[in-house]
């Protein structure tokens, strides 16, 4: 068992740099989520981990020892990958015996191990097929079974779970949680979905262009996002943003076309900044209809009402205030009608303010 | 008349008969082969198309009533010697009624009436049922004497093991080659790559004749291998290597990438990853190599009838151009050679045709 580190790791195509000065401290036995859109070099750090991209600066250790040096096969690490890379020529019993026999493990040894992994995932009666004689689930399956089947220290998953539809996506999201509390492996989970990465990991990394952004656990990050990056990424449907300016002695945040009142709470944060620009965000289930009881501090604003989105237990509704567009989330039976005017509670305790300059959260 | 699927069937059948006698065109020749090679006979003639009947003493005395020998000899030497006859007694041309009188000696010329109306019967064409017998491609009298003499009275088995040995030798040593070097430039960069992978094009632009000069100076007089197996091996080896190595990587490059990583996280170095996940996955393609190496060395006749001099050297197909060239016009051996040649490629199609398919179309469309 053995946690991950980086250290200050860069990886650069020439002149190109994919990810500059990476410091990640992975616990050993946690579940870390990388997330962040396409191109981020979430991937491209996963890769780093696994050996199959070559480091351009820093050091990656996998438990005491620094690892840019060490072979693939040496890491002590097994990882899925989004295709499933199952080796179509081989039956599923040879595939998974594959990294065992190559490893020299006695074949007794093997058998019991392949048996043991076939068990946990429910895979036992597959055995004897080939990969494209099985579902989408089904070859997911088998491919976290080579993975745990060596019993590795580290576990890496690289969008694995992309591929297949939604329902089977819940379903394995849930089994591979499932999974790593049971094993105890540390896991680098890779993956773009937000949800993926609010659901499974201990801790999310927010990246993006090869930085990273934000770490923390899913709830920090999702209630004290470090920058607007962050604060749009996490999150569905994503936060509101509003352009505001901070005025009345720091009791008053402006937008172009309403104000809202700043809660005692957070006064600390904006009277040594009167007169500056922010931007707002606030989540969607942060303004709700009147009915609903709230939390803290309020204020009512009036807004036209845009799209209304039933979800059935609840109603998404797109309203307009000026330039400014609100998503806000109401009881599924007070829908409101398209283009009318409606009432709209802001919990104000709820408000995320980011420096309009350097978006970062005001601190 | 419609079928299940509610078509009109009519609309098919001039299609149908198009395509029935475009499939006759195209098998005509080979079945004029086999019936060459069935016949026992060295002629390329598929039926002998009977003669015109000589027109002999004999036969005048028989026809014409009162005639007698010496008079028959008359009439013979006359229309010899007006050229209607040639020294056979065939009809040179087609006697007109009234010039056949004149040509007599004037007491024959009473046989003029009989004497035309035999040289008429003597001008018989063939019948069109000979003629039909004449295109038909199924042999008067069935033998399998030819297939016998090219091993018996010709040295046709050892030329047959030459070009085996050498086919097989260029198939193994070119696929080997062109798999690794396919392999290499699929997945590693390193300096030379495009210039290499274009120049295995451009010399695929040129016919094999232009090599021939070069390749004679190269195998012959610097590594002293003309007139040997190994030499024409290397020679065609040499001419097959660029195709297979286009043909597999290709193939190479549809094998995804994260197979091989994941073989790598499980252990394997870049011999097993080589060996036991890309080859097996590449069969189609290794397979469409290996027949096209194999036809490469079994088929081609240029090359080897210039390197191989001796006659115990000769390929198969040098071979067969022996039974027909020169001063030979042994068409019988020559077929029945031609058939015995082309029985191997046949059997290797039939047992590599379903990775025929899929290899001649891989990488074309992503799979």
């Amino acid at each position: 068992m053995a946690g991950v580190v980086f250290e200050k790791v860069a990886k650069r195509y020439g002149e190109v740099s994919i990810i500059e000065g990476l410091n990640l401290d992975i616990q050993d036995k946690e579940f870390m989520v990388l997330v962040g859109p396409s191109g981020c070099g979430k991937s491209t750090a996963l890769r780093m981990i696994a050996g199959l991209e070559e480091i351009s600066d820093g050091h990656v250790k996998i438990g005491e020892r620094v690892v840019n040096e060490v072979a693939p096969k040496d890491r002590d690490i097994a990882m899925v990958f989004q295709s499933y890379a199952l080796y179509p020529h081989m039956t599923i019993r040879e595939n998974l015996e594959f990294g065992l026999k190559i490893r020299k493990t006695p074949q007794a040894e093997v058998d019991r191990l392949v048996k043991e992994a076939a068990e946990i995932l429910g895979i036992s009666h597959l055995l004897d097929r080939k990969p494209k004689q099985l579902s989408g689930g089904q070859r997911q399956r088998v491919a976290v079974g080579r993975a745990i089947v060596r019993k590795p220290a580290v576990f890496l998953f690289d969008e694995p779970l992309s591929n297949l539809d939604a329902k089977l996506r819940v379903q394995m999201r849930a089994e591979i949680t499932k999974l790593q509390q049971r094993l105890q492996t540390t896991t680098v989970y890779v993956t773009h979905d937000q949800v993926e990465a609010m659901t499974m990991g201990h801790r999310i990394a927010v990246m993006k262009d090869g930085k990273l952004q934000q770490v923390g656990t899913p709830l920090e990050v999702y209630e004290q996002p470090s920058n607007l990056f962050v604060a749009a990424f996490i999150g569905t449907p994503p936060m509101n943003f509003v352009k505001a300016q901070i005025r009345n002695e720091g009791t008053l945040i402006a937008a172009a076309k309403f104000a809202l009142p700043v809660p005692v709470k957070l006064r600390h944060l904006t009277v040594p900044r009167d007169g500056a620009n922010v931007v707002v965000g606030i989540r969607p289930e942060n303004i709700v209809d009147p009915s609903k009881p709230t939390r803290g501090e309020t204020a009512m604003i009036q807004a036209k009402v845009d799209i209304a989105e039933p979800l059935g237990h609840e109603v998404l509704v797109y309203a307009s205030i000026g330039d400014d567009t609100l998503v806000a989330k109401v009881d599924p039976h007070r829908a409101p009608q398209l283009d009318s005017i409606v009432d709209l509670v802001v919990e104000l305790e709820s408000l995320h303010l980011f420096d309009a300059a350097t978006e970062r959260r005001l601190a | 008349m419609k079928d299940k699927a509610g078509h009109d069937e009519l609309p098919h059948l001039p299609l149908h008969i198009f395509l029935i006698i475009f499939v006759l065109i195209a098998t005509y020749p080979i079945l004029w082969v086999v019936t060459i090679a069935l016949s026992g006979k060295q002629s390329l003639a598929l039926a002998t198309l009977p003669d015109r009947i000589a027109v002999t003493e004999e036969r005048l005395v028989q026809n014409i009533p009162g005639l007698n020998d010496e008079e028959a000899t008359a009439i013979v030497e006359a229309l010899e010697n007006a050229k209607w006859i040639d020294e056979r007694g065939i009809l040179t041309l087609k006697p007109e009624r009234d010039k056949v009188a004149p040509l007599l000696p004037a007491e024959l010329s009473k046989y003029a009436e009989p004497l035309h109306k035999d040289l008429m019967v003597c001008l018989a064409e063939p019948s069109t049922l000979d003629r039909l017998r004449a295109i038909t491609p199924w042999p008067e009298t069935f033998s399998l004497e030819n297939f016998r003499a090219v091993f018996r009275d010709q040295p046709f088995g050892r030329w047959i093991i030459n070009s085996a040995v050498i086919a097989t030798a260029t198939t193994i040593l070119g696929v080997f080659l062109a798999c690794t070097a396919g392999y290499a430039f699929s997945r590693f960069s390193f300096p030379g790559r495009r210039a290499g992978l274009m120049s295995f094009l451009v010399s695929q632009m040129f016919p094999g004749t232009l090599m021939l000069v070069p390749l004679y100076i190269i195998v012959v007089q610097w590594l002293q291998l003309g007139s040997s197996r190994i030499g024409l091996t290397l020679i065609y080896a040499t001419t097959s290597i660029p195709f297979c190595v286009w043909m597999l990587k290709g193939y190479f490059d549809t094998i995804p990438k994260e197979l091989e990583e994941a073989a790598l996280i499980d252990g394997a170095s870049p011999g097993v990853i080589f060996w036991r996940i890309v080859l097996p996955l590449a069969k189609p393609a290794v397979a469409v190599t290996a027949l096209f190496s194999f036809m490469t060395g079994w088929n081609e006749f240029i090359q080897a009838a210039t390197f191989m001099d001796k006659e115990e050297l000769y390929t198969a197909p040098v071979g067969l151009r022996f039974f027909v060239g020169g001063f030979s016009q042994q068409w019988g051996y020559f077929s029945a050679g031609a058939i015995i040649v082309s029985i191997p490629i046949v059997i290797l199609f039939l047992f590599l045709q379903k990775y025929l398919v899929s290899g001649l179309t891989a990488g074309s469309v992503k799979g």
